[in-house]
C-alpha cells in the first residue's frame, strides 16, 4: 500500500518535461534583452569618451570643467582651440535648480490638492490636465515660452524684482533680457511640473490609508493630515519625482537653446543671457569642426556623469531616510 | 469634505424611556432607564452610503466608565455605527448621517460643532494596527504635538505608555521604530497614542482581530484598567470578548430586503452584557450568541 503511494508520488513528482522545454529559450530571449541593453550603454559611454578624449587630454578634466574660455579650434586631427566648459556647467546647474525650486512645492502643492482637496467632479479633469501637460512636445514649450510666457510674464516679473530691494544683489539685479537664465528656468519648470506632480500623486496615493485615519481620529486637521502624515510618509516618492524632473531638466535641449540666450559665455545675474550645456551642443554642433565636435562630446560626457552623480546622491538620500522609517518604497 | 447633514431633526424624543414605536425587535430589554450617566445618547440614528443605507435608526445610550460591546454579524454596521460617534464618517465623502448623537448632551452633528474637537475628546483605535512609521516615542507624542501641548513631553510620553501597559515593554526603546514592535505590542503603542491626547471616550473597531490569542487577553486586561479613566465603546466579532470585558452589549443584525436587495443593519437589543448573554429577550439574539446563525 505505501509502496504504491511513493510510487505514484514520485511519479506525480516527476516533470512532464513539456513545460520545460520553453523555458530555456524564454531564458535566452531575456538575456540578450538584458544584455543587449548594457551593451548599447557601455558602448555609448566608451564610444564618446574615445572620442572626447583627445580635448580632456589637451585641457585637463579639470581644466576642462573649470576653464571659463570657450574658442574653438578648427583642427581635423588636433586640439588647437581652448575649451573651458564652466559657463555651460554652471548655466545648467543654475537654471535646473530654480527650476527645481519652482516646479517642486507647487507640484506637491496640486497634488495634495487634486488628491485630498479637490471634490470628485473636479478630481479626474484636473488629472488628466496635468498628464496631458506631460504629453505636449518641448518645441512647443519653447515656442509658447518665447511668444507669449516671456514677453508678458518672465520679463515682467523680471523687471519687477531687479528694480525692487533685492536688485541690489547683483544676483537679482539689471539688466533684464528677454533670454535669460530666468526664462530658461521658468520654461524648465513648467516642463518638469507634470511629472513631479504625477509621482507626488501616486506616491501621496500610497500613503497606508489607516495612518491617515489614525492621525485624523486623534484630531487632527486636513491640514495638518497633510503636512505631518501624508507628506513626510512620501518623502521617497517626492525626492524620486524630483529626481525625474531634475534629470528631464538636465537633458532638456530646445527650450533651452532658444531662451536661455546663447551666450557661451557665462553671467552671475538671473535675468542676464548665459548658455548651458545641451544648448551648446545643439547650437554649434552643426558647423563645427571634428575638435570641436569632440570639445561637444566632452561635455556630452560631462552631463552623463552630472546625471549619475545626482541620481546616486539621489538614491542614497531615500536610503538613509527610508530605513529610519521603514518606508514601503524601498 | 465634512457632509452636510441630511436632516437635523431625530425622530425619536430624547427621553430616556424606552421607545414603544420602534422596531418590535427593541422592546423587551432595554436598559436605557438604568443608564444615569450616559456619554452618548444616540437617537434614531441612520448612516447612509450614497443611497444605501448602512444603518437605520439606532437609539441607545452608552453609559460612562463602562466598556459597550457592539456586537452581530459582518455587515451589520457595527463600524458604521463606531465612526459615526466621533464623526469620522465625515471623511468617506459619500456617507451621510441622520438622526442625533448626543456627546455629554451635546449634539456632535450640529453645525457649529468642528469635528476635529469631537476626535480629540473621542479617540479611535483600528482593527489593523497602524503606529506611524516614526519612533515608538514619536508615535505617542504625534497627537499632543499637534494640539499644541506644552508640558513635560517626556512624562506625557511615559504616562501614556505606561497607561497602555506598554512602559516596561519600551522604555529601554523609545527611540525604535513603532513598526519593530509585536503586533501585540503595536496595537498598544495604538491605545498609548490614542491617549496621548487625553479623550474621554475610546473606541475600538475590533481591535484584537489581527492578534493572536496572549495579545489580545493582554489588551482585554488593559481595557478592564482603563475603564476607571475612560468610557470604551468596542466592536467586537468574538462572542467570548464581548462576555468577557464589555458590560453592556448592543447587538445587531442584518436586515435583508429581498426585493431592493438591500442589507441594511438594526439594532436588536441593548442590555447588560449578563443580561444578553444569559437572558436575551430576541431570539435572534440568543441564536447569534450560541452560534446558531451569523
Ligand atoms: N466606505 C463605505 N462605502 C460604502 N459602503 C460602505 C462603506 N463602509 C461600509 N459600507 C457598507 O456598509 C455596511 C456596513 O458596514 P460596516 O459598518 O463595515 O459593518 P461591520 O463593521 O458590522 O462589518 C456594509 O454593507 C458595507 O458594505
Ligand atoms: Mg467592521
Amino acid at each position: 500500500m505505501s509502496a504504491t503511494d511513493t510510487s505514484t508520488t514520485k511519479e506525480s513528482l516527476r516533470g512532464s518535461g513539456r513545460a520545460r522545454r520553453a523555458d530555456p529559450i524564454f531564458r535566452g530571449l531575456v538575456l540578450v534583452a538584458a544584455t543587449s541593453v548594457l551593451v548599447v550603454l557601455a558602448a555609448m559611454i566608451i564610444r564618446t569618451t574615445l572620442d572626447a578624449w583627445p580635448v580632456f587630454d589637451a585641457m585637463g578634466f579639470w581644466g576642462f570643467i573649470s576653464g571659463q574660455q570657450w574658442s574653438v579650434g578648427h583642427s581635423r586631427s588636433e586640439v588647437t582651440g581652448t575649451y573651458g566648459a564652466f559657463p555651460f556647467i554652471y548655466g545648467t546647474l543654475k537654471i535646473s535648480f530654480f527650476a527645481i525650486l519652482a516646479a517642486v512645492p507647487l507640484a506637491i502643492g496640486i497634488a495634495l490638492f487634486i488628491n485630498e482637496i479637490a471634490p470628485a467632479w473636479l478630481k479626474r479633469p484636473l488629472a488628466s490636465t496635468v498628464e496631458l501637460l506631460a504629453m505636449v512636445p518641448s518645441v512647443v514649450y519653447a515656442l509658447v515660452g518665447i511668444y507669449f510666457f516671456r514677453l508678458y510674464i518672465w520679463e515682467p516679473v523680471g523687471q519687477f524684482i531687479a528694480s525692487s530691494p533685492l536688485g541690489n544683489l547683483t544676483f537679482f539685479g539689471p539688466p533684464v533680457l528677454l533670454s535669460s537664465y530666468w526664462s530658461a528656468a521658468n520654461i524648465l519648470a513648467i516642463m518638469i511640473l507634470p511629472i513631479i506632480t504625477a509621482i507626488c500623486r501616486e506616491s501621496f496615493a500610497q500613503v497606508p490609508r489607516d495612518e491617515v485615519n489614525a492621525a485624523y481620529a486623534m484630531g487632527a486637521t486636513r491640514w495638518e493630515v497633510m503636512r505631518k502624515v501624508i507628506v513626510p510618509r512620501s518623502f521617497s516618492g517626492i525626492v524620486g519625482g524630483t529626481m525625474l524632473g531634475l534629470g528631464r531638466a538636465l537633458g532638456e535641449t530646445i527650450a533651452i537653446a532658444f531662451l536661455i540666450g546663447a551666450s557661451q559665455r557665462w553671467a552671475p545675474q538671473l535675468f542676464f543671457g548665459g548658455d548651458a550645456m545641451t544648448s551648446v551642443i545643439v547650437n554649434t554642433f552643426a558647423d563645427a569642426a571634428p575638435e570641436a565636435i569632440w570639445a561637444l562630446l566632452a561635455i556630452g560626457v560631462t552631463l552623463f556623469l552630472i546625471t549619475t552623480i545626482v541620481n546616486v546622491l539621489a538614491r542614497l538620500i531615500v536610503y538613509r531616510v527610508g530605513q529610519f522609517s521603514g518606508d514601503a518604497a524601498l | 469634505m465634512e457632509q452636510p447633514r441630511t436632516a437635523t431633526e431625530p425622530d425619536v424624543p430624547a427621553s430616556a424611556e424606552p421607545r414603544d414605536d420602534a422596531a418590535p425587535a427593541a422592546q423587551g430589554g432595554m436598559p436605557e432607564a438604568r443608564i444615569d450617566d450616559a456619554v452618548f445618547d444616540i437617537a434614531g440614528l441612520t448612516v447612509r452610503y450614497g443611497s444605501f443605507t448602512a444603518v437605520r435608526d439606532i437609539s441607545m445610550r452608552v453609559p460612562r466608565h463602562d466598556i459597550t460591546a457592539l456586537i452581530g454579524p459582518s455587515g451589520c454596521g457595527k463600524s458604521t455605527l463606531l465612526r459615526s460617534l466621533n464623526r469620522m464618517n465625515d471623511l468617506i465623502p459619500i456617507a451621510s448621517t441622520e438622526g442625533r448623537v448626543l456627546y455629554n448632551g451635546e449634539d456632535i452633528y450640529a453645525d457649529w460643532v468642528d469635528p476635529v474637537e469631537v476626535r480629540r475628546r473621542i479617540g479611535m483605535v483600528f482593527q489593523k494596527p497602524n503606529p506611524f512609521p516614526k519612533s515608538i516615542y514619536d508615535n505617542v507624542a504625534f497627537g499632543p504635538k499637534l494640539n499644541g501641548f506644552k508640558g513635560n513631553m517626556d512624562d506625557l510620553v511615559e504616562e501614556s505608555l505606561r497607561r497602555a501597559a506598554l512602559w516596561d515593554e519600551v522604555s529601554g526603546k523609545l527611540k525604535d521604530s513603532g513598526l519593530s514592535l509585536s503586533g501585540g505590542q503595536q496595537q498598544r503603542l495604538c491605545i498609548a497614542r490614542a491617549i496621548a491626547v487625553s479623550p474621554d471616550v475610546i473606541l475600538m473597531d475590533e481591535p484584537c482581530s489581527a492578534l493572536d490569542p496572549i495579545a489580545t487577553l493582554k489588551i482585554e486586561d488593559l481595557m478592564r484598567d482603563m475603564k476607571e479613566d475612560y468610557t470604551i465603546v468596542i466592536v467586537t466579532h468574538n462572542m467570548q470578548q464581548a462576555a468577557r470585558v464589555s458590560d453592556y452589549t448592543a447587538f445587531f443584525t442584518v436586515d435583508v430586503d429581498d426585493e431592493k436587495g438591500e442589507r441594511t443593519g438594526d439594532l436588536v437589543e441593548f442590555d447588560t452584557t449578563e443580561r444578553i448573554f444569559t437572558q436575551a429577550s430576541d431570539q435572534r439574539t440568543e441564536d447569534y450568541i450560541t452560534g446558531r446563525f451569523g
